[in-house]
């Protein structure tokens, strides 16, 4: 079965599935803040337009409701108050330098690859044709921690957590057709809310560092002089 | 590749490289008054390139007192091995006995020569503008061509096969498939031709300022029939580069057979793609700014990315093991 067999609703799929694989690597080199909330969106957008397509190709109408679902949470709600809280911190046109910005990018060639291997098994269990892309969904969450370990700034590494967890959404959505409406939905707002604390967090991050990178949290103890005189 | 020894295969790459490199600065002049019109300017005749190519012909050469051979043999090497790499490309039809002698490696090996021998010819006077200009050309052709390479392993995949009439032959009779793996060689070989064609946003053929120019610094010694092959080699890189996007990824329209009714039709397909091409290049070009010249690795490396998403996706999504 190569993809030639395939109808060409189900390649469509696969070029989905390759374009929201292209957006994480968009994310991990996009270096300013406000153009990666922007691929962050369109990664939603795609994830979304997949599921749509598979809804459409497998009859499965429950995930119709799942991609309307993705496409006002995930590629709107999400990126808009992100953005609003990147323009209240007055980060929005920040540049974050990234170390090794090629390395990083190699590495997560590399997870790719990696995905690719742990997936295979699985997918011989499986014979549905969106089975491939069990390897990109992972590859997907993969390359989100990846983002997560390799930037310093809270607002990027909460755009990595968020680009996991739409990987996570989409391996359900490939491999089982979707998960249970209830689960579905329990995910949607944990994440609404996460992305809600996240905003006061930084708020409270920015208050007591007066800065956004995380690597400063480790000089706490040092500084405790300094916020002893400051009080 | 039946017709390898047949004396109508020969004439038909005979005349198909001829053909190839009459049309180049046709293609050049296109985009130019695309680009023209675009910007509310006058546009020059389609015939303007051939004035320009046989004034300089016919003009007397200038040579710098320390010229050595090697800056008069480089036009004539650059622009053989050019014409060398032409030949090899299914321009109108697929069944071509070049084909079957080299592969899309000799390809880039074609353009590798002549590339080299320009930026020695740059370097050759010993003027400061070309030794920067062929540093810069070889710095950044040595990003461009492992993306390059890359894109071609990703088309060999699919089509088991580095033969590019093969290639296009294996792409022409699958019909419409939709590919990720060729979706991302496509956008990686889009950036490659970019770069290597030297056009906005890479480096601007129009214009000899010092801070930016990267193949004009090069040829600025040159005069007469030297920079009219010089000139020439450069238009002929962008048809290559125009003829490899719209004859790999659409195929349709090109001749399979040897037959009169057929070489026309392919002819006329060819000539549709690249004109509509050349219109998407003007787009480009007048909406895009130049980018400094340290950018232009970040540009390269996002290539060579595609073309390596390219490849992995091909063995992820599109093969069964």
């Amino acid at each position: 079965m190569t993809i030639a067999q395939y109808s060409l609703s189900e390649q469509a799929v696969l070029i989905l599935a390759a374009l929201v694989l292209f957006t994480s690597f968009a994310l991990l080199a996009q270096q300013r803040m406000l153009a990666s909330i922007h691929v962050f969106a369109w990664q939603g957008v795609l994830v979304a337009a997949s599921t749509a397509m598979i809804a459409g190709v497998y009859d499965k109408h429950h995930l119709y409701f799942s991609a309307l679902l993705t496409m006002g949470l995930k590629a709107m709600l999400m990126p808009w108050m992100l953005r609003r809280l990147v323009e209240r911190l007055g980060i929005a046109h920040q540049v974050e330098t990234v170390v090794r910005p090629a390395l990083v990018l190699l590495g997560a060639a590399a997870l790719v690859v990696f995905s690719y291997y742990v997936a295979l098994p699985i997918e011989k269990l499986s014979s549905l044709s969106t089975r491939n892309t069990i390897a990109i969904s992972m590859a997907v969450v993969l390359i989100g921690m990846l983002m997560m370990v390799a930037r310093r700034q809270a607002v990027s590494q909460v755009v990595g957590f968020m680009s996991m967890e739409n990987g996570l959404f989409f391996a359900a959505v490939v491999s089982t057709h979707g998960m249970p409406m209830v689960v579905e939905l329990g995910i949607a707002f944990d994440v609404l809310v996460a992305a809600v604390l996240f905003g006061v967090f930084f708020f409270q991050i920015r208050d007591s560092i007066e800065s956004l990178d995380v690597d400063r949290l480790n000089r706490l103890s040092e500084n405790s002089e300094i916020t002893g005189v400051r009080e | 590749m039946a017709d390898l020894l047949t004396l109508n295969g020969w004439l038909l790459a005979l005349l198909q490289a001829a053909l190839f490199v009459a049309g180049a600065p046709l293609l050049t002049i296109w985009v130019k008054r695309n680009k023209c019109r675009l910007q509310n300017r006058r546009a020059p005749s389609l015939l303007q390139p051939y004035r320009d190519l046989a004034k300089l012909f016919r003009k007397q050469v200038v040579l710098a007192e320390n010229a050595s051979p090697l800056f008069r043999c480089a036009p004539y090497i650059v622009f053989a091995a050019t014409v060398l790499a032409a030949a090899t490309i299914p321009l109108l039809s697929t069944n071509l006995p070049t084909a079957a002698i080299a592969d899309m490696i000799v390809l880039v090996g074609f353009l590798a020569v002549g590339r080299f021998f320009l930026a020695l010819a740059g370097m050759d006077i010993g003027t400061a503008f070309g030794g920067m200009g062929a540093s810069r050309e070889v710095s950044l052709s040595s990003l461009a061509e492992p993306a390059m390479l890359m894109v071609i392993f990703t088309l060999a995949m699919s089509a088991q096969s580095t033969n590019l009439s093969s290639v296009v032959q294996y792409l022409y009779d699958a019909g419409l498939v939709l590919r990720p793996s060729l979706l991302f060689a496509l956008l990686g070989l889009l950036l490659v031709a970019v770069a290597e064609s030297g056009r906005i946003p890479v480096d601007n053929p129009a214009t000899h300022l010092e801070l930016t120019m990267v193949h004009e610094a090069m040829i600025l010694e040159y005069s007469g029939r030297h920079l009219a092959l010089m000139e020439w080699a450069a238009q002929l890189k962008l048809m290559i580069f125009g003829v490899l996007i719209v004859n790999i990824f659409f195929p349709w329209g090109i001749a399979t057979e040897l037959s009169a009714s057929a070489l026309f039709i392919g002819l006329l397909a060819v000539t549709v793609k690249l004109s509509l091409i050349g219109v998407v290049l003007a787009f480009a070009e007048t909406s895009l700014a130049k980018m400094r010249v340290f950018l232009v690795p970040q540009f390269l490396n996002l290539a060579f990315l595609l073309a390596l998403l390219g490849a992995l996706s091909h063995i992820i999504l599109e093969v069964d093991i």
